[in-house]
C-alpha cells in the first residue's frame, strides 16, 4: 500500500535481524540499548542489519508488517529472529497482536511461528520470552507461553528481567562471529548463566559467618530479607549493571529476586521472604565454620532445613543440570515448561 | 464516502497499538485508538505479598518502571500509614527524576524524531516515508548526529538509576519505606558528574533541536489540538510532606483549575475488551475481566474519565497546571513542554542532591497491615499514574492501576465521548493517504506507551 524508500546497499553485509515485541514491557530492548561498548549505534552500523525493530523502527502500519513478509522471502534461513515477550495462546493468540496484515490482526503466535520456521537462529530475549516470566505468572490470564513452547526449532534463551545489556550483546556477537554459543539444558548461554549468584557474591563471607541484614538497605548478606542468589544462575555480581557495570541489586542493598530463573516470579515470591526450600550448590564449609553456622543459623531462626542442607552439603545434581529451583517453583512452571528441555 | 486508514502497528510507542482513521475531504473526521495486547497485571497481583507489587508492577513498562515503583510504594505506605525518611524521599525523587529524563530523551530523539528527520538509509530507519521532511540537509544531519548522542545520554540516565537503585530498567532500590542505597560520597560524586553531562546536553543541544523543529514545523502548533482539559496527580514529593509536590496536582476542566478529588475517577469498559458487570467504576471497586471476543470493543485500554470528562496528562498538562507554559494545546506544544520539563527536572535534581544528608537513614521498616487500603498517586512520564491497593489477611485482595496512557489513549466511553488522542486526531489534514505521516506526529506528541495503557 505504501511507497517504500529502498533500504540499504551496505558496503559489507550485516546479519539481517528481526526484533519482534510480543507481550512485553519493552525493557529488554531498552536494556540492550544501554550497552556501552559496543553501543547501539555501532551495532546498527557495523554488526546488524536491523530490518525490524518494533521499538525504534521508522516504518509503521502495513509498511512495518510488510518487512516481516519480505524477510521470509528474501532471507529464508538467513535472518536472526529475536522475540521479546511471551506468546499468549488464549483466544487464538489475540491477547497479543503485533500488527495488521491485509486488514486482519497478526497475532504474536502467528508471527513467531511463521518467522521462526524460516529463521537461521531464534533468540528469546528476557525472562518472559525464555520462560514465561511475570505475565505467565499465576493465574496466567492470557495463556502466555515461552517462545520455545510454540516453536520446533532450537531457541537460545537469554533471560533476565530485563536482560543485562552484555548478555544480549554477547550472545548476538557470539552467534555472528563464532556461531551458536554453548547452552545449558535450559537453552541459556553458559557464558553468562553458568554459576550461581551466591557463589560469586561479594557478601558471601557474611552469609558464611551468619551476618545478615534485617531489612533492605543494610550492607550485609540479604538472605534473610529474601535474596534468591543461592538459587539463581547469572553473573550479576561480577558483571554488574548497566553498560558501565556500576552496581547490581545486592550491591544496592536489595535482595536478588532471581529474575533470570525459569520459575520467576512465582517460584521466587514473596520477594522479601527468605527461601524456604533451597539447595545450596557449591557450599564449602570447614567443620569449625559449620559449627558457627549451625549455632548462629538456629539462633537466627533460618530454619532446620537450611542448616541441614549446609551440613549434608547436598550439592547438586541439580547444579550439574544447570538448574536449581525450589520445588514450589518447579511445580508452578511445570506445565509451561513442558517441551522446553526435551528439544535439546 | 470517507476513506479509511488503519495503522497497525504504531511503532516507537513502546509496544503494539493501532489507529483507524476515517478521512473526508483530506481531513480526519473520525478516529479509533486501540492497544492490541494485554497481560493482566491486576489479576496477577491478587493474592500476593503487598511488598511484591512494587517490583512486579515495574514490569508493566520498561521505559517508566520507576514511576510504577513509586506509585506502588506510595500505595503501600498509605496503607501502612508510614512515610519514608527525608533522605529516602529525596533519593526517590532522584531515581524517578533520572528515569524521567531517560524517558524524555528516548521519546524526543529515538521515538519522536524519525517523524521529522530522515534517518540514514539502513534499518531501522529504512524503509520509511519519503514525504513530508522539511529540514535542510545540514539541519537534518545535525539532528541525526544528536540522535546518536542522545542514545548515550539516555543510557547515562539509566546508569544514574543503577547507581542509586541497583539496576535499570526495573530497579530494586526504590521501595515502600524509602530507598536502599545510602548517599555515600563516591556514589553522589558519580551521580553528580553524570547529571552535569546530562544537563549540559539539555541546555546546549536538546533545547536548540526543539527550536529547530518548532520553527520548521510551526504549523504543528495548529495540529493535534484539543481543549485544555488536563489532569495531573502531582510529581516529586517534598521530603517533609508527601502531599506537596514540586509539580502540583490539578484537574483543569473548562479553564478552571481545581483540586484533584480522586473519587471523581471512573473507568468505562463499553468499548474495551472487558466484561462489564456494572457501569463505569471507581478503581477501588473496578474489575478486570478480559474478554477478547466482546463485540464492538476495539482496545485493551479501559476508558478512565474524571468527573465524566476525557482529560489529558503529560508534561504539557503539568506545566500548564503549574502555570509555567500555557501557549496552546497542540503537537508542538506537547513536544515543547516535554523538553522544558526535562530541563526543570534536571535543575531540581541538582537541588535534591545538595539536600541529601550522608549518615542519616534512607529506609524505614514497617509492619505490614493485615487489612488496609492505600492509594498511590504520582506524576509519571506521560501523565497521572494511580495505584489502588486493598490488603486483606496480609495479602493483596484488590489492585487497580490507571496509567497516563490509559487517560490519553483511551477509547470511547459509554456515552461515546472520544479519548484525548482520538479528539486530537480529528481535523488533522492528511496530505497523502499513502504516506500519512501526520497521524504518527499527532499520536507520538502524547508519548504513547501502549505497555502501560493496557497492562
Ligand atoms: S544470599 Fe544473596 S546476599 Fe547473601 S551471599 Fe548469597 S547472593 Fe549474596
Amino acid at each position: 500500500m505504501f511507497k517504500v524508500k529502498k533500504a540499504g546497499k551496505q558496503s559489507r553485509p550485516k546479519s539481517p535481524l528481526l526484533w519482534l515485541g510480543t507481550n512485553t514491557c519493552g525493557g529488554d530492548a531498552l536494556s540492550f540499548m544501554n550497552s556501552l561498548d559496543p553501543g547501539y549505534w555501532d551495532v546498527l552500523t557495523d554488526l546488524i542489519d536491523f530490518r525490524y525493530f518494533y521499538l525504534n523502527m521508522t516504518a509503521e502500519g502495513d509498511m512495518a508488517t510488510g518487512i516481516l513478509d519480505d524477510a521470509m522471502v528474501r532471507w529464508p534461513g538467513k535472518y536472526i529472529l529475536v522475540v521479546e515477550g511471551t506468546v499468549p495462546v488464549k483466544s487464538n493468540g489475540l491477547y497479543s497482536v503485533v500488527g495488521w496484515r491485509n486488514g486482519e490482526p497478526l497475532t504474536a503466535l502467528q508471527a513467531v511461528q511463521e518467522l521462526g520456521a524460516k529463521a537461521r537462529h531464534v533468540i528469546a530475549v528476557g525472562t518472559c520470552a525464555s520462560f514465561g516470566g511475570p505475565f505467565a505468572a499465576s493465574p496466567n490470564p492470557t495463556g502466555s507461553l515461552p517462545v520455545q513452547s510454540v516453536l520446533d526449532n532450537r531457541v537460545i534463551n537469554v533471560p533476565g528481567c530485563p536482560v543485562n545489556p552484555d548478555w544480549m550483546m554477547g550472545t548476538l556477537v557470539h552467534l555472528i562471529r563464532f556461531g551458536e554459543p554453548k547452552l545449558d539444558s535450559f537453552g541459556r548461554p553458559l557464558l553468562f548463566y553458568k554459576e550461581t549468584i551466591h557463589n560469586q557474591c561479594q557478601r558471601r563471607h557474611y552469609f558464611d559467618n551468619s551476618i545478615f541484614a534485617k531489612q533492605p538497605g543494610e550492607p550485609w548478606c540479604l538472605y534473610k530479607v529474601g535474596c534468591k542468589g543461592p538459587d539463581t544462575f547469572a553473573d550479576c555480581p561480577n558483571r554488574q549493571w548497566s553498560g558501565e557495570h556500576l552496581s547490581w541489586p545486592v550491591k544496592a542493598n536489595a535482595p536478588c529476586i532471581g529474575c533470570v530463573n525459569p520459575e520467576f516470579p512465582d517460584g521466587n515470591a514473596p520477594f522479601f521472604e527468605h527461601l524456604s526450600d533451597v539447595y545450596l550448590p557449591g557450599t564449602r564449609v570447614t567443620a569449625n565454620r559449620v559449627g558457627a553456622i549451625t549455632a548462629a543459623a538456629t539462633a537466627l531462626g533460618i530454619g532446620a532445613h537450611l542448616t541441614g542442607t549446609i551440613l549434608t552439603g547436598r550439592l547438586a545434581s541439580t547444579y550439574k543440570k544447570g538448574f536449581s529451583g525450589t520445588k514450589k517453583g518447579l511445580k508452578t512452571i511445570g506445565k509451561l515448561m513442558q517441551g522446553l528441555g526435551k528439544k535439546r | 464516502m470517507p476513506s479509511k486508514i488503519t495503522l497497525g502497528p504504531i511503532t516507537r510507542a513502546q509496544n503494539s497499538c493501532s489507529v483507524e482513521v476515517s478521512i473526508e475531504n483530506g481531513a480526519v473526521v473520525d478516529a479509533r485508538c486501540g492497544v492490541d495486547f494485554f497481560r493482566g497485571f491486576e489479576l496477577i497481583l491478587k493474592g500476593r505479598d503487598p511488598r511484591d507489587a512494587g517490583y512486579l508492577s515495574q514490569r508493566i513498562c520498561g521505559i517508566c518502571s520507576a514511576a510504577h515503583g513509586t506509585a506502588a510504594a506510595m500505595a503501600l505506605e498509605d496503607a501502612a500509614q508510614i512515610r519514608p525518611p527525608r533522605n529516602g524521599a529525596l533519593l526517590r525523587n532522584l531515581i524517578l527524576g533520572a528515569d524521567f529524563m531517560q524517558d524524555h530523551f528516548r521519546h524526543f530523539y529515538i521515538y519522536g524524531l524519525p517523524d521529522y528527520v530522515e534517518g540514514p538509509d539502513m534499518g531501522p530507519f529504512a524503509p520509511g516515508y519519503t514525504k513530508g521532511f522539511r529540514l535542510s540537509k545540514k539541519k537534518n544531519d545535525l539532528l541525526m548526529k544528536h540522535y546518536q548522542q542522545a542514545l548515550d545520554i539516555a543510557r547515562l540516565n539509566h546508569e544514574m538509576v543503577t547507581l542509586l537503585a541497583g539496576k535499570a530498567p526495573h530497579n530494586q532500590g526504590l521501595l515502600a519505606g524509602g530507598c536502599t542505597v545510602p548517599p555515600a560520597a563516591d556514589i553522589l560524586a558519580d551521580f553528580q558528574s553524570k547529571l552535569k553531562k546530562v544537563r549540559a546536553f539539555i541546555k546546549d543541544v536538546m533545547m536548540t533541536d526543539m527550536m529547530i523543529l518548532a520553527e520548521t514545523y510551526s504549523d504543528y502548533y495548529h495540529i493535534g489540538t484539543r481543549a485544555a482539559d488536563f489532569l495531573e496527580f502531582g510529581l516529586f514529593t517534598h521530603p517533609e510532606n508527601n502531599q506537596k509536590r514540586y509539580f502540583p496536582s490539578g484537574a483543569l476542566i473548562h479553564g478552571q483549575n481545581k483540586e484533584v478529588n480522586s473519587n471523581l475517577i471512573a473507568e468505562h469498559l463499553r468499548n474495551s475488551w472487558y466484561d462489564e458487570e456494572a457501569g463505569a467504576q471507581h478503581p477501588a471497586q473496578g474489575k478486570t475481566i478480559p474478554n477478547r471476543e466482546k463485540s464492538g470493543a476495539y482496545s485493551w485500554v479501559k476508558a478512565p474519565r474524571y468527573d465524566g470528562k476525557s482529560v489529558e496528562g503529560g508534561p504539557l498538562a503539568r506545566l500548564w497546571i503549574k502555570g509555567d507554559y500555557q501557549r496552546g494545546v497542540s503537537v508542538m506544544d506537547r513536544n515543547m513542554a516535554r523538553v522544558l520539563e526535562t530541563e526543570k527536572i534536571a535543575d531540581l535534581m541538582v537541588q535534591w542532591l545538595a539536600e541529601l544528608e550522608p549518615g542519616k537513614p534512607v529506609f524505614k521498616s514497617f509492619k505490614m497491615p493485615s487489612k488496609a487500603e492505600g492509594i498511590g498517586l504520582t506524576g509519571a512520564m506521560r501523565g497521572p499514574l494511580g495505584h489502588w491497593l486493598k490488603i486483606e489477611k496480609g495479602r493483596i485482595a484488590h489492585y487497580q492501576i490507571i496509567t497516563p496512557t490509559a487517560w490519553n489513549f483511551s477509547p470511547r466511553d459509554a456515552s461515546g465521548q472520544l479519548g484525548p488522542v482520538e479528539e486530537a486526531l480529528i481535523g488533522t489534514t492528511i496530505e497523502d493517504e499513502k504516506e500519512p505521516v501526520e497521524i504518527g506526529r499527532v499520536i507520538r506528541s502524547f508519548d504513547i506507551c501502549s505497555a502501560c495503557a493496557s497492562h
